[in-house]
């Protein structure tokens, strides 16, 4: 297999990458100003949480200087009656929160994706509304509607008394979900739907054995949105709880504003760490799913 | 493909009528609610009267919250900004970095965004105090400063003024900053990302330089981007409740804590309503310019 | 085998979208049996007139019969028809016995049946064995036999396929066009095939049917098709050809003339054309039976035995040479400039009479080779 006539070049193997190339033009990540920006950004990003968290072990009530490492405001944290059964209550929220707002959610793409129907601009815009109303807004909208128009029973049982709460983080929650589900449905190949039908599929069996399976990574997606929105709200909250329905972020501002000890990085960490793991699941579970071949 | 929702009207109805029903009822109601609300008076500790009168909205124009809402555009503004100057290059550093690098730092750079709003700007608090990191920080270079000083025979400085980082309004847009940048971030990656390299390619080797490049091709090509990420930062930073109530002084204060204290102490529900609602119109004014461009943009193709 | 009950009638189909007429009153008739097609060109309303047939469509006008039955009023569940889309669309979430089983599923046949069923599906698309593989573990061509199979378990009166071999490679496309033809011989239940490709559609079918813009132009074999069409349209779809317009000259039972202006010599058919004296017609020359014999300089016209004095011979020179392999194309210029395909087959390895640029030729051809078309 002798190239004759060709000149064969001296190196045949392509040269090895010397370990300090020099980057090219446009790979902007690793030129010195673009590197430390990022470097410069991350750090301005990670430290106050990291001192927060770090400081949560600090043997000090004031919480200024280090003083020593210590476990007690940890345990003072999980002593807090009112601490736990606001943790409590922010689950079992974002729980039925998230249920339902991805039942709605998908309910909403579905018909968006699907129907061609008078009125769908208004109802596409109004669907977009929760997530572009600015929170505080749609707090005060919360606050009025349950203490007016539709006022919410005292003295429920729990966990009954947490409807208000719940409705309230269900209504600005499923549009987003909405939204995420609705992404993953225009990648829907429509045959799959007509193939179904053709061979004896009624519409419920449709949706179920066709459309619901293809929808279900952008459920997963939404329904982890959703239950992060509702665990991490603050103001929608902070208009529609009373004082026998606290929220965990809620309960955190009131520490906060009466007295900054430790335990309140102890509870804040207990939050970080909870919302982190819950998106390393989700993410984790989005990846692995198997890949679904366009048949 | 789309159908038309004769064609189907059962299975449109199942669909359709939980969400809209839902939508209407808890969310379109409490803001009409509200709308009707900045038409009202109070008429007594817990009645209200629908006068139709238009005296809210006059008084939320008043020189006092006209200024306070100027303030809080300012602030909100300033905030985009200073997002913008830091999140472009740290998006650009993503979007052309290596494969397994670029999921790596989006992920960095999202993860705070995943903790609670509340934690965050605590965070801040003892970062930014008299007695915070910051202060603390300085007060070490200074002191080592002074140190030096000394050493080479000049007086040593006085003693370290800790700067005042906190309830103040440099606070207030340092908070926001630090809550906002990884919503800037990502819009402006997905547009870099998407980006045809090779413009930007055929501009360095027509002789323009990097900084000449990003003005003259970049920008213009990720307009829309930029737009959605100024969008997505402005929106919130001009709502916002928790930064100003945690990190701001008693002159650093939104509309979203004015209207707060209208709900919740001063018990002046038509206007708090009334300025509710001028923030939405706001809010609404900000997305309709963001449209604009984006049509102009793409119009430009 | 076909027998002769139309087991399909399209009866004055129309079908509008907003002003758009996609199908414009195609009257047509499908035999039990048959392995139809109906070929044409994209957008010729040949997909819209299979998916009005499958239920996914509803006809603006007329009437579709199954067994004689009106369907209008079923939906696409409840048809005696099964469709193979042309993305196969395999659900890709379910493995390929569940697949297959999907529709026997859905008619609540018993277990046990539809194991049995399902086997014998995959066996005879041959994929047995591979009932517990996942879709995207398949190749394309191993996804269209789980849609044929899926399909074909149900044991439809038809099946309908929507361009069954364009997403396939050329190896793969012969080896499946056997395979289609020997599964319905097989199966023996009729086939309606959709395709662009004239090629496939003359391959496969039995009987074609040629749309145009909506309409049906022309049903027929596909020999008849490709030697007698009846249109201009249906004869340069179909094949490549030659066109000449000109006038008739002459037309009695058994003989017509043709006189074109791009041909220095009159076109001389053995056949009568029903067309009135004068009246503009086409003539089609199809590329194979143009003869090419080599011209010497200053020669007297040669003649072809079954035509008069000089019909059906024109002189030209060679313009152009494409070699194929296992023939040769020619293009020839006429006195007059217009340009005519044909070729020759190479049956020997050596150049016999070795045709070069810009050597002059006669072109000649039999007086049964042209059709002549009025429209």
């Amino acid at each position: 297999m002798a190239d004759e006539g060709l000149v064969t070049p001296p190196r045949l193997a392509a040269p090895k990458r010397e370990k300090r190339e020099k980057p090219g033009p446009l790979e902007y990540a690793r030129q010195w100003p673009l590197q430390l920006i990022v470097g410069a950004t991350l750090v301005f990003l990670y430290l106050p949480l990291i001192t927060l968290m770090v400081f949560s072990f600090n043997d000090s009530r004031r919480n200024i200087v280090w003083q020593g490492f210590t476990f007690k405001y940890y345990e003072k944290a999980f002593a807090n009656d009112s601490l736990i059964q606001a943790f409590v209550n922010s689950l079992t929220i974002a729980f039925f929160c998230t249920i339902i707002s991805v039942i709605l959610g998908a309910l909403a793409a579905v018909m968006l994706w699907r129907f061609r129907f008078p009125g769908k601009t208004v109802v596409e815009g109004s669907m977009a509304l929760p997530i572009v109303v600015p929170e505080i807004c749609m707090g005060v909208a919360m606050l009025v509607f349950f203490a007016r128009v539709m006022p919410w029973p005292t003295g429920l049982p729990w966990p009954l008394n947490l409807g208000a709460i719940t409705i309230a983080h269900i209504s600005f929650a499923f549009p987003f979900v909405a939204t995420v589900v609705r992404a993953r449905l225009s990648s829907f190949n429509r045959e799959l739907e007509e193939a179904a039908k053709d061979l004896g599929a009624s519409e419920w069996r449709v949706f179920w054995d066709v459309l619901v399976p293809h929808m279900k990574p952008g459920l997963i997606a939404g329904a982890l949105l959703a239950f992060t929105l509702s665990l991490d709200d603050f103001v929608i909250t902070f208009f529609t709880s009373g004082p026998d329905t606290i929220t965990f972020p809620v309960k955190v501002y009131s520490m906060l504003r009466f007295s900054v000890t430790p335990e309140v990085n102890a509870a804040s960490t207990i939050l970080i760490v909870v919302t982190v793991a819950l998106t390393a699941i989700g993410l984790h579970l989005q990846n692995q799913k198997p890949k679904e071949g366009k048949a | 493909m789309e159908q038309s929702w004769k064609q189907a009207k059962a299975a449109f109805a199942a669909i359709a009528v939980p969400p809209v029903a839902w939508l209407v009822l808890f969310f379109l109601i409490p803001l009409a609610v509200i709308w009707a609300y900045t038409f009202g008076e109070n008429t007594g500790p817990v009645t209200i009267d629908f006068t139709g009168t238009f005296a809210n909205y006059a008084r939320a124009l008043e020189p006092l919250y006209l200024q306070i809402f100027g303030k809080s555009l300012i602030i909100a503004g300033l905030t985009t900004v200073l997002c913008l100057i830091i999140g472009f290059p740290v998006a650009l550093a993503i979007a052309f970095a290596s494969p397994r690098m670029k999921a790596w730092l989006l992920l960095l750079i999202m993860l705070p965004f995943w903790t609670n709003l509340l934690i965050r700007t605590f965070a801040l608090i003892a970062v930014l105090r008299e007695q915070g990191y910051v202060n603390f920080a300085l007060e070490w270079l200074w002191n080592n400063a002074s140190g030096f000083m000394t050493l080479i025979g000049l007086q040593p400085f006085g003693d370290y003024e800790p700067l005042t980082l906190l309830y103040n309004n440099t606070a207030v847009v340092v908070g926001l900053v630090y809550v906002h940048l990884p919503f800037m971030v990502l819009p402006l990656y997905s547009a870099l990302d998407r980006m045809d390299r090779s413009l930007m390619e055929a501009s360095l080797d027509l002789g323009a330089g990097h900084l000449r490049t990003i003005w003259a091709v970049v920008v213009p090509l990720a307009a829309p981007g930029i737009a959605s990420g100024v969008l997505i930062t402005f929106i919130p930073a001009l709502g916002a409740y928790l930064t100003p109530d945690l990190l701001g002084g008693t002159d650093s204060q939104m509309i979203a804590n004015v209207i707060e204290r209208q709900f919740k102490r001063a018990n002046d529900w038509p206007f708090g309503a009334a300025l509710s609602f001028l923030l939405m119109y706001l809010t609404f004014i900000a997305i309709a310019a963001q449209a604009f461009v984006q049509r102009k943009a793409e119009r430009r193709g | 085998m076909i027998k002769p009950n139309p087991i399909i009638s399209f009866e004055g189909i129309t079908k509008r979208f907003g002003k758009t007429i996609a199908v414009d009153s195609v009257n047509l008739q499908i035999q039990e049996g048959e392995f139809f097609a109906l070929l044409g060109p994209s957008g010729c309303g040949k997909t819209t007139l299979l998916r009005m047939l499958a239920g996914f469509e509803t006809p603006s006008e007329g009437r579709i019969l199954i067994d004689g039955k009106d369907i209008a009023q079923l939906p696409p569940n409840k048809r005696p028809v099964n469709i193979v889309f042309q993305s196969y669309a395999v659900f890709p979430h379910m493995k390929v016995s569940d697949n297959v089983a999907y529709g026997l599923k859905m008619d609540g046949v018993a277990p046990g049946e539809i194991k049995t069923r399902v086997a014998e599906a995959l066996s005879l698309v041959k994929l047995d064995g591979l009932g517990d593989r996942m879709p995207d573990q398949l190749s394309g061509g191993q996804r269209q036999r789980v849609a044929l199979a899926r399909a074909l378990v149900k044991r439809p009166r038809v099946l309908l396929l929507d361009e069954p071999l364009s997403a396939l490679d050329a190896k793969l496309r012969d080896q499946m066009r056997s395979e289609l033809t020997s599964l319905q011989e097989k199966v023996g239940i009729t086939f309606i095939m959709v395709t662009h490709d004239q090629d496939e559609a003359l391959a496969i079918a039995t009987r074609c049917a040629v749309m145009h813009r909506g309409v049906l132009t022309q049903v027929a074999t596909p020999a008849d098709l490709y030697e007698f069409p009846n249109s201009r349209f249906v004869a340069d779809f179909v094949g490549s050809v030659n066109m000449f317009e000109g006038v008739l000259e002459k037309d009695e039972p058994n003989e017509a003339q043709v006189r074109c202006a791009e041909l220095s010599a009159p076109v001389y058919l053995d056949h009568g054309v029903t067309g009135a004296r004068g009246a503009t017609v086409w003539v089609a020359l199809r590329p194979e039976k143009i003869e090419m014999h080599k011209r010497a300089e200053g020669s007297t016209a040669m003649k072809m035995e079954d035509a008069p004095g000089g019909a059906n011979v024109v002189p030209g020179v060679i313009r152009d040479i494409v070699y194929l392999g296992s023939e040769t194309n020619y293009e020839i210029e006429l006195e007059g400039g217009r340009r005519v395909r044909t070729f020759r087959s190479n049956l020997t390895r050596y150049d016999q009479e070795d045709f070069t640029w810009d050597e002059p030729v006669w072109l000649a051809w039999h007086a049964c080779s042209p059709a002549v078309l009025l429209s």
